[in-house]
C-alpha cells in the first residue's frame, strides 16, 4: 500500500515547470545551530526538501522539530548555519512578507483569530480598500470566496472563525498560506486533534495540492501517517539530524530505532489477563443513555483492561466522561467498585474510587502555571494534611514519588507543568489519576500528541496498574492504545456494536469502528 | 487586485453564498448585525416609558440635556472601548479627565485666585490640557508595552497617583476663573446644539468608521482576538497598542476639557468614580473584557441607555439620595437585559 501511494503522489504539477527532481531544493537548511541559554535546541541540524515532495520530519518530543520550524518560517534566526529557498538565501527576519511568499506553517496552535470572520482572517492586514481608502467588505468577502473556491475549501467566508471545526480551521489556514504565494507548507502535527475520517479528508487535500505542485513538510507522531502520505522522511534526535531516506526504504522498526536511538521492541507481547473474577467489578454500567449514545451496558472487572473504541462522534468519549461524572443528564446506572456515585459529579466519582485522564490535557488535564507537585496532587488534598491545611512537605514527597514512578523528566516537583514537553505533561495528568490508588482508571485518548517512547511508557504504566488489581477503561480510537486491552468494545453511532477479544487484527477493529462488516 | 473595480459592485457570488447559507445556521449574518443593535429595542422601551412617566422626556430640550450630560463620559467610553478591544484596560482615564484640565488651570489661572500659578497666558490652556493627556498616555504605554507590566495594575496605580497630583496642585480646592478658551467647547452652541454633543457624536462616527472600515481599526480586533496571529499577519502590534493607549488618554483629556468648560471650574475630584460607569456602559454595549469583540456603535448605545434611564428616574422624582443605589441597580439590570438580548455569555 505504501508503495502504491508513492507511485501516485509525485505527479508533476501543471503550475511549476521547474519541478524536475534535479531542480534546486525548495528549502535547504545546513548546519543549523540554535541555542536557548544553556540548552542546545539544534546542533548542526540539516534538512533538504525537494520540490513537490511531502517530507516527514519526525523525532521525539524535544528533538528540535519545533525549533527547526521556527527557523524555517523565519520566526527565529539560527545562531549558525544557512537557510536557502530555491537556491536563494533566506530573507531578513523583519521582512515578513518575503517569508510568507516562500513558506507557511499551519501550527498546532491556531493562528486564526476566533472573533473575526473567516474572510477577515484570510485577508487580515491586507484588506481590499475601496476608492475612499476605506475597507471594502464586499471586496474582502468576494476575494475570500474566490480563494476558498479555488482551493475547494467548503467554508462560508462569513462564518465567525470561532465556529470552525479544527479540520475547517486547518483548511482555512492552508488556503491563507497559499494565497500569499507560498508553495511550501509546513504542517505541524495536523492530525493530532482530528478523528480518522477527518484525517483521511486532510490527506486527500494534501494529495490534491501535491498534484498542483505544493511541497509539504509534515510533522507527526503517528508513524502510520508518514507511511501513508509522505515520500521522504528526516529523523531528528537530540537536536541532531540522524537520517534522511525515502519512506519506502526505511522499514518501521528502523525508523523507530532512528528516533529512539535503540531498537524498539517489535511488538508488544500479549499480556496475560489479570482479571480477578472474584472481586467486585471495578465498573459496571447498565443501560446508560444520553443524547449522543444509548443503552450502553458493560462491566470492567478488577484487574481487567477494557477498550472502548469508536470513531469521533461514536459516543465513546461521552460514555467515558459520563462514567467519571464530567457529564450529567444520562439515564441508567454507573457503579464504580460497588458504589453508586451521584451522576454528573466528578468529586463523587473520584470518591467512589475512580481516577481519570481527560480527553484534552490542555483544557481539562492540568493548570499550566501550577507546579508539577500541585497539579499531581490536585485531586487528593486530604492526603496532604488535615483540617484543610496542606503540608508542603507531604505534597512534595508525594509528588517526588510520582515523578519517580512515572519517570517524569524534570529538575524537581516545583517546575510549572507548562515547561514540560507533551509526553511529560501527560505523565503528570496520569500521575494525578493514579495519585489516590484508584480502583477504576478511565483514560480518554491517553496518548494523543505524545511521542513514541512516552507512549510506550504510559501504556506500560497502565498495564502495571491493572496488574495491581485496578480496572481500566480506555476510550480511544488509537489502535496502539487498544492493543493491550483484554477486550475491546466498539461503539458505532452511539451504540455498542461489537465486542472483540484480544488478538484482533487492525483491519477488524478499524472496520468495526467505521461500521463496516468485513464478512458481508 | 484593482481596488476600484471591486469597490462598489455587487458581489456576483451572492447566489452561491446564499445557497450555502442554510447549512451554516441559516441567517447568521443578520444575527451578527442584530447583536450590534441589541440595545436599540431597550432604548426605545425606555423612551416610551420616559414619555409616559413625564411628557417632558421626549422634548428636544430634555434630550439635548441628556446628550450633553453624557457627552464627556461618552468620550471616556469611546477611549475605554478601544483599549478593551485590544485586550487592555485603562482605569486611569477618569483621573486623566480631572488632572489634564487641572494642570492647565493651575498653570493659567492667575495667582491670588485659589492655587493658580498664572505662568501661562490663557490661550495655552487647551494645548496644555491635551499635552498632559498625551503625556499620561505615554507613561502608561511605556510601562505596559515597553516594560511589560500588567496594564490593570499600572493604570490602577496611575489612577491613584494622578488623583493625588490633582489634589496636591489644587490644595484640595476647585479652580475657578478659567480662561475663555477653556470654557469654549463646554459652553458654545453649534447649529443650535451644544458643541460638546457635536464633538461627542462626530468622534463616535469617526471611531465607528475607523474600527469598522480601516486596516488600523481591524488590527485592534486582531490584536485583541489573538495577538500572536496578529503579529504573524504582519501587524505591528506594539505600535498599534501605543497609538490606542495614547489616543485613549488624549480623549480623556478632551473629555475633561468639555466637563471643565461646562461647569466653568475644575474640581479636585473631577471624574471621580466615572470609570465604573464607563466599564458598565462598555460591557452593556457588547464590548468583551477579553478583547477582540464589540463595536463602537454598541458602546455608544450602552452609555446612551444608562443616561436615559437615569434621566427618566430623575424626571420621575426619585429622591437624590437614592439615585446612587439605583444607578448600580440599573447597571446590573442593563447587563441582564443585554445578556438576554445578546444571547451570549458575557466574559
Amino acid at each position: 500500500m505504501d508503495d502504491a501511494e508513492r507511485a501516485v503522489s509525485p505527479a508533476p504539477g501543471p503550475v511549476d515547470s521547474g519541478r524536475a527532481p534535479a531542480g534546486p531544493p525548495v528549502v535547504e537548511a545546513m548546519g543549523i545551530v540554535k541555542r536557548f541559554g544553556p540548552t542546545v535546541a539544534l546542533n548542526g541540524a540539516r534538512i533538504i526538501i525537494r520540490p513537490g515532495e511531502t517530507h516527514a520530519l519526525v523525532g521525539r518530543n524535544g528533538a528540535g522539530k519545533s525549533t527547526l520550524v521556527s527557523v524555517l518560517t523565519g520566526l527565529q534566526a539560527p545562531d549558525e548555519g544557512t537557510v536557502t529557498f530555491g537556491g536563494e538565501p533566506a530573507p531578513r527576519l523583519s521582512d515578513r512578507d518575503a517569508w510568507r511568499r516562500r513558506v507557511a506553517c499551519v501550527y498546532q496552535k491556531s493562528t486564526i483569530i476566533p472573533t473575526l470572520t473567516v474572510a477577515e482572517n484570510l485577508f487580515l492586514n491586507r484588506h481590499d480598500h475601496g476608492r475612499n481608502r476605506l475597507i471594502s467588505w464586499q471586496g474582502v468577502r468576494r476575494r475570500a470566496q474566490e480563494l476558498l473556491t479555488t482551493w475547494s475549501v467548503d467554508v462560508d467566508p462569513q462564518t465567525p472563525a470561532s465556529d470552525l471545526s479544527v479540520e475547517q480551521r486547518q483548511f482555512v489556514e492552508i488556503a491563507r498560506a497559499l494565497s500569499f504565494g507560498a508553495r511550501f507548507i509546513i504542517l505541524d502535527e495536523p492530525t493530532a486533534q482530528l478523528d480518522g475520517a477527518a484525517i483521511q479528508r486532510l490527506f486527500d487535500r494534501i494529495r490534491d495540492l501535491q498534484r498542483q505542485g505544493v511541497t509539504f513538510l509534515f510533522i507527526s507522531h503517528h508513524l502510520q501517517e508518514i507511511y501513508e502520505i509522505c515520500d521522504m522522511v528526516t529523523v531528528f534526535r537530540d537536536a541532531r539530524h540522524i537520517v534522511t531516506a525515502p519512506v519506502a526504504e526505511l522499514p518501521r522498526t528502523e525508523l523507530v530505532a532512528a528516533m529512539t536511538g535503540e531498537a524498539a521492541a517489535a511488538g508488544r507481547e500479549n499480556r496475560a489477563s489479570t482479571l480477578d473474577p472474584g472481586a467486585t467489578a471495578a465498573l459496571s454500567v447498565r443501560g446508560l443513555s444520553a443524547g449522543t449514545y444509548g443503552d450502553v451496558t458493560f462491566q470492567v472487572g478488577a484487574g481487567e483492561i477494557v477498550g472502548l473504541a469508536g470513531a469521533a462522534g461514536s459516543g465513546r468519549t461521552e460514555v467515558a466522561e459520563t462514567v467519571v461524572g464530567l457529564r450529567a443528564g444520562a439515564t441508567g446506572e454507573v457503579e464504580i467498585a460497588g458504589n453508586r456515585p451521584r451522576p454528573g459529579s466528578v468529586p463523587a466519582a473520584l470518591a467512589a474510587g475512580a481516577g481519570f485522564v481527560p480527553q484534552d490535557r490542555h483544557h481539562q488535564g492540568f493548570v499550566p502555571d501550577m507546579s508539577i507537585a500541585d497539579n499531581s496532587t490536585l485531586s487528593v488534598p486530604k492526603r496532604l494534611g488535615s483540617n484543610g491545611f496542606l503540608s508542603r512537605g507531604r505534597r512534595d514527597g508525594l509528588a517526588r514519588e510520582m515523578i519517580e514512578r512515572l519517570a517524569i523528566k524534570t529538575p524537581g516537583p516545583e517546575l510549572p507543568v507548562s515547561a514540560l514537553s507533551g509526553g511529560n505533561q501527560q505523565k503528570v495528568v496520569m500521575a494525578r489519576a493514579l495519585a489516590d490508588d484508584p480502583k477504576l482508571l478511565v483514560l480518554i485518548n491517553p496518548t494523543a500528541g505524545v511521542d513514541v517512547r512516552s507512549k510506550e511508557f504510559l501504556l506500560g504504566k497502565v498495564e502495571e496498574t491493572a496488574d495491581a488489581g485496578t480496572g481500566v477503561l480506555i476510550a480511544s480510537d488509537e489502535l496502539d492504545d487498544l492493543r493491550m486491552c483484554d477486550r475491546v468494545l466498539v461503539m458505532f453511532q452511539g451504540r455498542v456494536t461489537n465486542e472483540i477479544a484480544r488478538g484482533w487484527h487492525d483491519h477488524d477493529l478499524v472496520a468495526a469502528m467505521e461500521g463496516v462488516d468485513l464478512d458481508a | 487586485m484593482p481596488e476600484t473595480v471591486l469597490a462598489d459592485t455587487t458581489p456576483p457570488d451572492a447566489a452561491p453564498a446564499a445557497v450555502k447559507q442554510p447549512s451554516l445556521i441559516g441567517g447568521r449574518i443578520p444575527l451578527a448585525r442584530l447583536r450590534d443593535l441589541a440595545l436599540v429595542p431597550a432604548i426605545v422601551v425606555i423612551a416610551v416609558v420616559g414619555q409616559i412617566v413625564n411628557p417632558v422626556f421626549l422634548q428636544a430640550d430634555n434630550l439635548v440635556n441628556v446628550l450633553q450630560t453624557m457627552s464627556e463620559i461618552a468620550l471616556l467610553v469611546l477611549a475605554q472601548t478601544m483599549v478593551l478591544i485590544v485586550k487592555k484596560m485603562d482605569l486611569s482615564l477618569e483621573s486623566t479627565m480631572g488632572l489634564a484640565p487641572g494642570v492647565a488651570a493651575w498653570l493659567v489661572v492667575p495667582t491670588g485666585a485659589g492655587h493658580g500659578l498664572g505662568l501661562l497666558p490663557g490661550a495655552w490652556s487647551v494645548p496644555a490640557t491635551l499635552a498632559v493627556g498625551v503625556l499620561i498616555g505615554v507613561v502608561n504605554a511605556l510601562l505596559i508595552i515597553r516594560f511589560g507590566l500588567n496594564g490593570f495594575i499600572v493604570t490602577l496605580g496611575m489612577l491613584i497617583v494622578l488623583r493625588g497630583i490633582l489634589t496636591g496642585i489644587s490644595g484640595g480646592q476647585t479652580f475657578f476663573q478659567l480662561p475663555e478658551s477653556m470654557l469654549y467647547l463646554g459652553t458654545a452652541q453649534w447649529f443650535g446644539m451644544p458643541a460638546s454633543i457635536w464633538v461627542c457624536l462626530v468622534l463616535f462616527a469617526v471611531a465607528i468608521v475607523v474600527l469598522g472600515w480601516t486596516s488600523f481599526g481591524r488590527s485592534l480586533y486582531a490584536i485583541g482576538g489573538n495577538v500572536d496571529a496578529a503579529k504573524a499577519a504582519g501587524i505591528r502590534t506594539d505600535r498599534v497598542l501605543w497609538i490606542v493607549i495614547v489616543a485613549g488618554s488624549l480623549l480623556a483629556a478632551l473629555a475633561g476639557l468639555l466637563l471643565s468648560g461646562r461647569l466653568a471650574s475644575v474640581a479636585s475630584a473631577q471624574g471621580n468614580g466615572y470609570i465604573f460607569t464607563v466599564f458598565a456602559a462598555a460591557v452593556i454595549g457588547g464590548i468583551s473584557l477579553n478583547g477582540g469583540k464589540g463595536t463602537m456603535f454598541g458602546a455608544f448605545t450602552g452609555i446612551l441607555l444608562l443616561f436615559m434611564i437615569q434621566n427618566v428616574l430623575t424626571l420621575a422624582g426619585v429622591p437624590a439620595q437614592w439615585i446612587g443605589a439605583l444607578n448600580g441597580l440599573i447597571i446590573l439590570v442593563a447587563l441582564i437585559i443585554s445578556r438576554v438580548t445578546g444571547g451570549k455569555v458575557q466574559e
